[in-house]
């Protein structure tokens, strides 16, 4: 393009005009691509119908000590978990130094709700359900949860303690509404 | 492409859309007169074979597509009735299913048939990287088509390979929610997957042309891996290797028809005949097979990596394993920069047909390791330590060994041209 248009005599200033209009043009139509695209990106992040699904009421007064039940949230299953003191004691007793993702028990509960665990039931792995709900499935080597799919095990805090997750399962937003209802959300 | 010179074709119709688009002269050019190599094995059989199993899903998949609903509550059902109450129902899906498996035999042994005979070397580097990215789009497509059973291993299966983006530090969970449209696999997942699923296909269709075209400018490798000087050392395509394709296909489609008439579902997963459930995870989720070997490289990595002596990870076990899996993909991209070796083909480098065929026996254990549960045991040892040894050897065979032998194979004197090694083996034969 330069070599071509030496040749018809322009000056220079004619040159650095047409760079200039090629430049800004090149990178409004950049801006303007991505702003077309953008829609069509957000259109694909969970809508509005979806967003509304976020709370969900537990009664607890229906677990007994030592057992656990799967409730849905978001789609996902939450396990509550009514812990038995010795479960407690174990969850307490860890040393920190030992805990990959160091998190002390009482951060993973509500104060002076020690009996309650409230987990999102899902791996941190690659997101499998991890077993140990029911009293007849295996509750890995730590008292908590195991998950099958990888071999991950969780203690009696839902903290990860051997296996390819990196992380403890998750604490989901919760409150007591009374000593026996909690909203999840 | 077609501007170029153009023969007379005797029939006047012909000839009159030859004169105003040269389709019959492309054709002509391209499958009648196209000189191809005269030594070809039956190695090189495996791309037509590849071509007509993609034509065959295709068309399977859109009238599969004609019965099918893709939402959560009628999914598994409306896969169901198009096995009972479709007319031939039961015949598409079972092709479409297992077409899906001998798709991917024809293409493994395709990229083998690759390595063996160097086919990747310059001038082919781009026929050999378009090739790759057809294979990753397969892989793309084949996960989604697997998803839309509503299975159990359809839902875990979709779980645990979206979760694989959550590794990624600091966007991962927002990547994964943005590829659910939601906070866990659902409704819109399925959708999403569905209109995918649809599409890729012809996404592979535009790159197969291209690496058609590719192959068309530089033409074909050949067993012995020297280039044909002269007319003495090629045949036309047509009638040779339309013939000899044509047969290996056949032999081919006997032993997939054997599959879909005879055993459709041996190579399926029978919990996937159970429906898709949120709140229970199958004992034992396993891919499908034509994943095991990357399926096991991504469950090989079960340790942090991080500066020694402290407690900072760099690298989570997780990520660690997801960049293996891709990385193992990503290594064949590379392949024509890692081997730089004169001599193409296996047959004339003893040293690399040895480290190859070890390689492949490794690909297939892997294969082994990524179907047997995490806490396996293998003659004694842990499915995890043969998985990681495996792993290893997938590595330094692209890393360390392929260097090696750039700098230290002689390999064997090579013939002086195709028609002379064809000749020399009819020799010893007779």
């Amino acid at each position: 393009m330069a070599a071509g248009s030496k040749s018809i005599d322009h000056d220079d200033e004619g040159e650095t005009r047409r760079d200039f209009l090629f430049l800004t043009a090149g990178s409004f139509g950049a801006v303007g691509a991505g702003v077309v695209a953008w829609p069509f990106v957000s259109s694909m992040n969970p809508a509005a119908d979806t967003l509304a699904l976020s709370t969900t009421e537990v009664p607890l007064d229906k677990i007994p000590k030592g057992q656990s039940i799967t409730v849905m949230w978001q789609g996902k299953p939450v396990f509550v978990r009514h812990r038995t003191d010795k479960e407690i004691e174990e969850a307490r007793a860890v040393n920190q130094a030992e805990l990959s993702d160091k998190q002390d028990d009482s951060e993973r509960i509500k104060e002076n709700k020690d009996e309650w665990l409230v987990v999102v039931g899902i791996c941190t792995h690659l997101g499998c359900v991890p077993v140990g709900q029911k009293t007849s499935q295996s509750k890995g080597e730590y008292g908590g949860w195991f998950c099958p799919c990888h071999g991950s095990h969780y203690d009696t805090s839902g903290r990860i303690r051997k296996g390819p997750a990196p992380k403890n399962l998750a604490v989901p937003p919760y409150e007591f509404l009374s000593d026996t209802l909690i909203k999840i959300g | 492409m077609g501007s170029g010179e153009r023969v007379e074709f005797d029939n006047k119709v012909v000839n009159w859309i030859d004169e105003r688009l040269p389709l019959f002269t492309l054709m002509q050019k391209e499958y009648g007169v196209f000189p191809t190599p005269r030594n070809f094995n039956y190695f090189w059989n495996f791309g037509a074979i590849a071509m007509f199993m993609l034509i065959a899903m295709i068309a399977t998949g859109i009238f599969l597509a004609m019965n099918y609903t893709p939402h959560v509550d009628m999914a598994f059902d409306s896969v169901e009735r198009i096995d009972r109450d479709v007319n031939w129902g039961w015949m598409l899906r079972d092709i479409h299913m297992n077409g899906g498996s001998f798709f991917f035999i024809a293409v493994y042994i395709h990229i083998f048939r690759g390595m063996y005979y160097g086919s990747y070397k310059k001038p082919r580097e781009l026929l050999w990287i378009l090739g790759v990215v057809i294979f990753l789009l397969m892989m793309a497509t084949a996960f989604m088509g697997y998803v839309l059973p509503w299975g159990q291993m359809s839902y875990w299966g979709a779980t645990v390979i979206t979760n694989l983006f959550s590794a990624i530090p600091f966007v991962g969970d927002s990547i994964v929610t943005l590829l659910w449209g939601g906070f866990s696999i659902d409704n819109p997942t399925l959708n999403r997957f569905f209109a995918l699923h649809y599409l890729m296909p012809f996404v592979i269709l535009a790159v197969v042309f291209l690496h058609v075209w590719a192959l068309h400018i530089c033409g074909s490798n050949n067993p012995s891996g020297i280039e044909p000087k002269g007319k003495q050392d090629t045949l036309p395509f047509h009638p040779y290797y339309t013939m000899k394709d044509t047969f290996g296909l056949l032999v081919f489609l006997v032993i997939f028809c054997v599959f879909v008439f005879y055993a459709p579902d041996y190579l399926g997963h029978p919990d996937n005949y159970k429906e898709a459930n949120a709140l229970v995870t199958p004992a034992h989720i396993v891919p499908e097979w034509y994943f095991l070997p990357f399926y096991a490289i991504l469950r090989a990595i079960t340790f942090d990596i991080g500066i020694p002596f402290t407690e900072i990870t760099i690298i989570s076990a997780k990520l660690g394993g997801v960049i293996s899996m891709f990385g193992s993909i990503g290594l064949l991209l590379i392949l024509p920069w890692l081997d730089t070796h004169p001599i193409r083909s296996a047959r004339y480098r003893p040293k690399y047909k040895f480290f190859l065929l070890v390689f492949l026996a490794v690909f297939c254990m892997l294969g082994y390791v990524g179907s047997q549960s995490a806490d396996a045991v293998f003659f004694g040892l842990p499915m995890t330590l043969i998985g990681i040894l495996c792993t290893t050897y997938y590595y330094g065979f692209f890393l360390v060994i392929i260097p090696w032998l750039n700098n230290t194979e002689k390999g064997k004197d090579l013939p002086k041209s195709i028609h002379d090694a064809v000749l020399k083996t009819e020799r010893e034969k007779a």
